[in-house]
């Protein structure tokens, strides 16, 4: 059996695809090629055109202790905020599953944080979050300088892991909620005759059979915490204090765009797209393997 | 071991009300099935038992406890789904052996009890596949084993038989039998298939429309169905039905003219009465042409059924169907000669699809005098 629309017409074919390469080309490859243009060169200090340098922008970031901290805050800022907002997003979705009263609003409510923009979100949380004037500086007054992220590298980090979460949750919430409504409810039906209380069921049935979406999420939400984050630091923190939240993506557009060198920021792009391939690669290999697909 | 008392059932779904107010009663161990066809509100009352969906009126009591407001898992029923509803991601013995280990039995009774039960269903060889990797039959008695390890008090089945084969289904349909006969549980059996519940029941509840619409021995309903509407579902081939007019008590005109016999002791008809008369193709007698109050079967076409066949023709104005024995074959185009013994003719209300006069209970002590 055909099962894809087949067309004699080549030149109609060319057209209809034209518009959807050109937007790539445009916005992917070229963009690419340009940095991996800009990855092996460098501008002289005094103007002219750029000079092939080989692998020396990228031995410099890797002897960089700043490049490696950067690093070391991006994973710990993946780990944070991927597991936030996976648990988050599974608990909501469990509970608009089992169709309590007000189900209804609550799955239409859940879904509107991802439909704002991170510089959007940064900023809401940067209000809420500020020690001396926002809704948590009634904790300060208690314990003076208890939260402070503009001091305290930790509070920076935790800012902005539940800010970018708060936003995470709701895009996998929906995708949760689906998979959830996918199970057959006979099965959890199954599962309270067979004695299973709300928990059990959600632990020994729903989450199992959730795994492929699980995998799912996972490869999202860790790609996106790499790659997609700068809009939260950018409005929130900055990167600082003292380079606390300076994660990845933040660093080469501060290095590119604040520092103007754009060799290390195209060699750091260069570094950090190849990072998120790997990881995703990893994790099909490796995790993909042990998922269940019912 | 219980029995369950169902008083006043009702249930609505939005504006529409399924269940409409059912009274059963169920004895301890008895097999009973609900018949109805689809839509009627069988699985909903199953449910309502279960404790699968919620009680909007009236009361379910199990072994003399109120369970309206209880949990399904306190109210000692198991259930086998239609669909089986196995655990996708669980093996056959996990799948059996779920209900234990909520209940945190300790794992060596559970193997034990899970090897127990396998045997009983014939499964000792299949433990530790997925359900995706057994047949139709072989899922349904994982469905069936899982049901049964918790020994609960009351087995609720909702149409377990439908996703199977022809030959298999009545293969099961024999294990159930002999299942329920072994371990004696109260058991409640949702069909469509009038066959299944003919063979499978102590007594037989129709359903029609959200309302009871006779209980009673398999034999009972098929004898003296209380409505139209039983009568027409129970029984294969099924009952020919059509409007006639009382002449006289014992006498009932159909539609073309003929004149059909009934016995005026059991049915309380008044002259010039509408009624629907009603006659299983298995009662009508084939007899030989000329006999005297033979009536003329005008042949249409012809079902062939193996050891016997179904005649399709026209009584009068009427569609009318006949049991044929094997031996002499017929054809399109004959006429049969039929006489319709006038103890097998029903008469049921044209409006509101009663059967006629006696109630079915003092007809079977009638009959039985
Ligand atoms: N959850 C529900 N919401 C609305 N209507 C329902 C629901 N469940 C069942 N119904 C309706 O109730 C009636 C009885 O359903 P059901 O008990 O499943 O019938 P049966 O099992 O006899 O085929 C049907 O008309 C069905 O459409
Ligand atoms: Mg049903």
């Amino acid at each position: 059996m055909q099962r894809r629309a087949a067309f004699d017409n080549l030149w109609l074919a060319g057209a209809l695809i034209a518009p959807q390469l050109l937007l790539v080309l445009v916005f992917f490859y070229w963009p690419t090629v340009q940095a991996l243009y800009w990855a092996f060169s460098t501008q002289p200090p005094f103007g002219g055109a750029n000079q092939w340098v080989g692998w020396q922008n990228f031995e410099q970031i890797f002897s960089d202790s700043v490049y490696w901290n950067s690093v070391r805050v991006s994973i710990i800022f993946a780990i944070l905020s991927t597991s936030l907002s996976i648990a988050t997003a599974l608990l909501m979705a469990l509970m608009v599953d089992r169709q309590l009263a007000g189900h209804r609003v609550y799955r239409f409510i859940y879904f509107w944080p991802y439909a704002i923009a991170a510089p959007a979100v940064g900023l809401a949380f940067r209000f809420i979050f500020a020690p001396d004037a926002g809704f948590v500086s009634a904790v300060n007054q208690f314990a003076p300088n208890l939260w402070n992220p503009a001091l305290k590298g930790w509070d920076a980090m935790i800012l902005i892991v539940i800010a970018n979460s708060w936003k995470m949750a709701a895009y996998n919430f929906i995708f949760f909620l689906a998979a959830l409504q996918a199970i057959p409810r006979t099965l959890i039906e199954a599962a309270a005759m067979d004695g299973s209380g709300v928990l059990r069921r959600a632990r020994d049935v729903q989450i199992p059979l959730l795994q492929p979406t699980l995998f799912f999420l996972l490869v999202i939400n860790i790609t996106e915490s790499f790659v997609d984050s700068f809009g939260i630091v950018d409005i929130t923190t900055g990167g600082g204090p003292a380079r606390a939240t300076d994660l990845m993506v933040f660093k080469i557009y501060s290095d590119g765009f604040k520092g103007l060198d754009y060799s290390m920021a195209a060699a750091q792009s260069i570094v950090l797209m190849l990072l998120v391939v790997a990881l995703t690669f990893i994790q099909f290999r490796y995790v993909e393997r042990r998922v269940h697909y019912a | 071991m219980a029995d369950i008392e169902i008083r006043g059932i009702t249930k609505t779904y939005g504006p529409t009300r399924v269940l409409h107010g059912v009274d059963l009663s169920i004895a301890n161990g008895e097999f009973l099935v609900i018949l109805g066809p689809s839509g009627c509100g069988k699985s909903t009352l199953l449910r309502m038992i279960a404790g699968l969906e919620t009680i909007d009126g009236g009361e379910i009591a199990i072994g003399g406890t109120i369970v309206n407001r209880l949990e399904p898992r306190e109210r000692g029923c198991a259930m086998v789904f239609q669909n089986y509803a196995l655990y996708p991601h669980m093996t056959v013995a996990e799948n059996i052996g779920y209900a234990l280990k909520v209940a945190g039995r300790p794992k060596a009774e559970r193997l034990a009890r899970i090897g127990e039960i396998a045997k009983i269903v014939g499964l000792e060889d299949y433990l530790d596949r997925k359900p995706s990797q057994l047949s139709g039959g072989q899922r349904q008695r994982v469905a069936m084993g899982r049901a049964m390890i918790r020994e609960p008090k009351v087995f609720l089945f909702d149409e377990p038989l439908s996703n199977l084969d022809a030959k298999l289904r009545v293969q099961m349909r024999l294990e159930i039998r002999r299942l329920h006969q072994r371990l004696g549980a109260t058991s409640i059996f949702v069909t469509h298939d009038q066959i299944e519940a003919m063979t499978l029941a102590d007594r037989i509840v129709v359903m029609h429309g959200g309302r009871v619409e006779q209980v009673g021995a398999p034999r009972t309903l098929y004898a003296t169905p209380a409505t139209r509407f039983v009568a027409s579902f129970l029984g294969s081939p099924a009952m020919n039905l059509m409007p006639a007019e009382i002449l006289r008590p014992g006498l009932a005109r159909i539609a073309g003219g003929v004149d059909i016999a009934f016995d005026p002791a059991l049915f309380a008809a008044v002259p010039g009465q509408q009624v629907e008369l009603g006659i299983r193709p298995e009662d009508v007698e084939l007899v030989r042409p000329g006999t005297e109050g033979a009536h003329a079967l005008a042949v249409q076409f012809v079902e062939e059924m193996g050891a016997s066949r179904l005649v399709h023709g026209r009584l009068g104005e009427a569609e009318f169907a006949v049991v044929q024995p094997n031996g002499r074959g017929t054809e399109g185009g004959e006429t049969l000669a039929i006489a319709l013994p006038p103890s097998a003719i029903h008469l049921f209300d044209i409006g509101n699809g009663r059967r006629l006069g006696l109630e079915p209970q003092r007809l079977d002590a009638v009959r039985a005098a």
